[in-house]
């Protein structure tokens, strides 16, 4: 019943958007295109939940140069093709100044041409693929970790967790693939063995060819990334092949509090990255923005196994709003300006963007903090590194 | 020496539910000529009919099973009277597009009633896996084989040796003819149908406690069924049963040995083969139900 109350609690959102629609001159258009369905759905509404908080915040404060922001929220079907569309219907039929997202790295880089063909920045809000912030596209700015800057954080760690030697399973996508290389350089500088990276289809659901040849490779470590319904998965389908090493999430988008429903006592005993701790609030650089929007979360009534992703569209809208309070106008350019100067204070730590990717086409890039936690027990639990 | 042991038994549990979903297809196209593009949904709508029986509904593990496959029968039987029933004798083009958007319809109401986000079915098996020498696997698994097994055993007695079956069989070969003799035409598609969508409703209602259900589960379901019809012979129960078994082997070895990035190309790359040199699927003499 709680579901369906939420299925038509969003239609109604949906709706009253389409409503508001039609005072579009009273309102910023901020566009917002996640994954809503397919693959993904889970974490692109999750993103986008987060994301209506932070609308209906900045509203009930008052809005934006006395305007209130109205996000338009578009499904791109966790399809880079239905993400390039998404985001030519939002720049040329809604006439958003600003975009946020696109969620998978994978679905990042299918729009960024766009955004250099019609000169519209967006505020990137998960993707963790390097690739997005070098590539020299200047109207990319990002507040999501890269995989390089997860792999940094992680290093005074590999001591601690005397990691000898590590095995690697990703997706076979930018995201999988960019991780997992980011990894093997950062233990391999570290003197740690590298074993055998072994990938998998994004839509796969059986692992257990390349578990068992992990399994033979013989690693203590195991480092893991993909999205939380892979992540399930593997975990079950370890304890099934007896594989019996540390596992390692990495990518943020790994929900222990999903795994821990979902996965049972198979996720007793591995370790995920996450970007923000939702567990313990109190260690985030800002905890104060980070308890109101875990209030509004609970209020809602959403998932508290999304609190690792809906923060990311949270913070995204903040930035934004921010962004065009200091362009003062809702023009792409003054915005894309206006973000090189936006100071947040964020669930992703004091936002701020720094130069990334070849002079004169730099991209903006945010340093976020990295946590990683342990399940034991069915708790997520600080790590004791 | 383990790992390819592994690798064997991994290959001959998964072989099982390969089968199982590839004879359902193979049974609807054979005997209806229909492109089947919801059997993925019906496979999805099985896994959420276990979800629902067992986790909120609190009913026994293995009475669900059989419930969740007279639900994938009846949604199947519904399919057929609601939409394939008006479309006889119209081309195979048209009803394609019809299921195709069928299957989208589907798929988005899943994610409409129970949302994006992934559920997980709780088994009564042991959580230690059962361990012989070097080689482990779930129980749940093995549970999964052996009732796969039964399935497909059942559903080729129920084709060849039942009065039922005969009239399947009849009907394929020459639909005049059979109708002529009596045979109710109309009654037999539908019978088909809910037939093939409760054997995909029982792959994603063993399935569901192994893996996750979301969705998009079907998807990739749907894309294997089809490949293991296709290297089967189509409308070839036998033949789909023992492709189900080579493609098992061929994923699991190849994803084990070659590249696992590469494991589902592996499959179709085996079909393109196969379709070169034997254009009508490895075990089909010629066209044939049973």
């Amino acid at each position: 019943m709680k579901k369906l109350a939420g299925v038509m609690a969003s239609a109604a959102i949906l709706a009253g958007s389409l409503v508001t629609g039609a005072y579009a001159q009273e309102t910023i258009k901020i566009g917002v295109t996640q994954p809503l369905t397919g693959a993904f759905a889970a974490s692109g509404n999750y993103v986008a939940q987060g994301a209506r908080i932070a609308e209906d915040e900045i509203n009930r404060a008052g809005g934006v140069m006395g305007k209130k922001i109205q996000l338009i929220v578009e499904d791109n079907k966790s399809n880079p093709t239905e993400a390039v569309s998404t985001v030519e219907k939002l720049i040329q039929r809604d006439r958003v100044p600003l975009l946020i997202g696109a969620w998978s790295s994978t679905l990042t880089l299918a729009v960024m041409p766009k955004l250099e063909e019609y000169k519209v920045p967006m505020i990137v809000e998960t993707s963790s693929s390097g690739k997005i912030t070098t590539s020299g596209n200047p109207y990319v700015f990002r507040i999501s970790p890269t995989s390089a800057m997860e792999a940094v954080a992680f290093q005074p760690l590999v001591k601690k967790m005397n990691i000898k030697k590590a095995d690697f399973l990703y997706t076979n996508n930018d995201f999988g693939i960019g991780s997992g290389q980011e990894f093997a350089k950062m233990l391999k500088e570290n003197g740690v063995q590298i074993g055998i990276s072994e990938t998998m289809d994004p839509k796969a659901t059986d692992f257990s060819a390349q578990l068992a040849k992990i399994k033979a490779s013989g690693g203590d470590s195991l480092f893991v990334t993909t999205a939380v319904e892979q992540l399930t998965i593997i975990l079950k389908q370890a304890k099934e092949q007896q594989l019996k090493v540390r596992i390692v999430s990495c990518g943020g988008s790994n929900s222990p509090d999903q795994l821990i429903n979902q996965a049972g006592e198979a996720a007793n005993g591995s370790f995920h990255t996450v970007f923000f701790p939702p567990w313990f609030p109190e260690v985030v650089k800002n905890p104060e923005p980070a308890k109101r929007y875990m209030d509004e979360w609970t209020k809602r009534g959403h998932n508290v196994g999304g609190l690792t992703e809906g923060f990311r569209g949270y913070d995204a809208v903040y930035v934004a709003a921010e962004a065009i309070k200091k362009a003062g106008k809702a023009e792409s350019e003054a915005i894309r300006n206006a973000l090189w100067d936006v100071k947040v204070k964020g669930i992703y730590g004091d936002i701020a963007f720094t130069k990334q990717g070849p002079a004169g086409k730099e991209s903006g890039q945010h340093m976020p903090g990295v946590y990683l936690v342990t399940i034991s027990n069915g708790k997520v639990a600080k790590t004791s590194f | 020496m383990d790992q390819l042991l592994q690798h064997l038994l991994n290959a001959t549990i998964l072989g099982g539910t390969y089968a199982l979903l590839g004879i359902g297809l193979t049974l609807i196209f054979g005997i209806m000529r229909v492109v089947n593009f919801t059997h993925g949904e019906l496979y999805a709508f099985g896994a959420y009919c276990m979800y629902a029986l067992v986790m909120p509904l609190g009913l026994n593990f293995f009475m669900a099973l059989v419930v969740a496959m007279a639900l994938g029968a009846l949604l199947g039987a519904t399919i057929e009277l609601l939409l394939l029933s008006r479309l006889r004798g119209a081309d195979i083009d048209t009803t394609m597009l019809v299921m195709i958007g069928a299957w989208i319809a589907l798929q988005n109401a899943e994610q409409l009633a129970w949302t994006g986000v992934a559920l997980s079915i709780n088994n009564p098996f042991p959580s230690e896996p059962l361990i012989v020498g070097p080689l482990s696997v779930s129980w749940n698994r093995v549970y999964v084989f052996f009732v796969a097994l039964l399935l497909i055993l059942g559903t080729y007695y129920l084709i060849n040796r039942t009065h039922l079956g005969k009239a399947m069989r009849a009907t394929f070969q020459d639909r005049d003819t059979a109708a002529l003799m009596g045979i109710r035409i109309d009654r037999i598609h539908t019978a088909t149908f809910a037939l093939g969508s409760a054997l995909a409703a029982a792959a994603g209602a063993l399935l569901g406690p192994v893996f996750v259900v979301a969705p998009t589960m079907g998807d990739l379901a749907a894309a294997k069924a089809f490949a293991i019809v296709i290297l089967g012979g189509l409308g070839n129960i036998k033949g789909a049963t023992l492709g189900g078994f080579i493609l098992a082997f061929v994923e699991e070895l190849g994803a084990g040995y070659i590249s696992s990035g590469y494991r589902d190309a592996m499959g179709f790359l085996l079909i393109i083969l196969i379709l070169l040199f034997r254009p009508t699927g490895l075990f089909a003499q010629k066209e044939r139900v049973g």
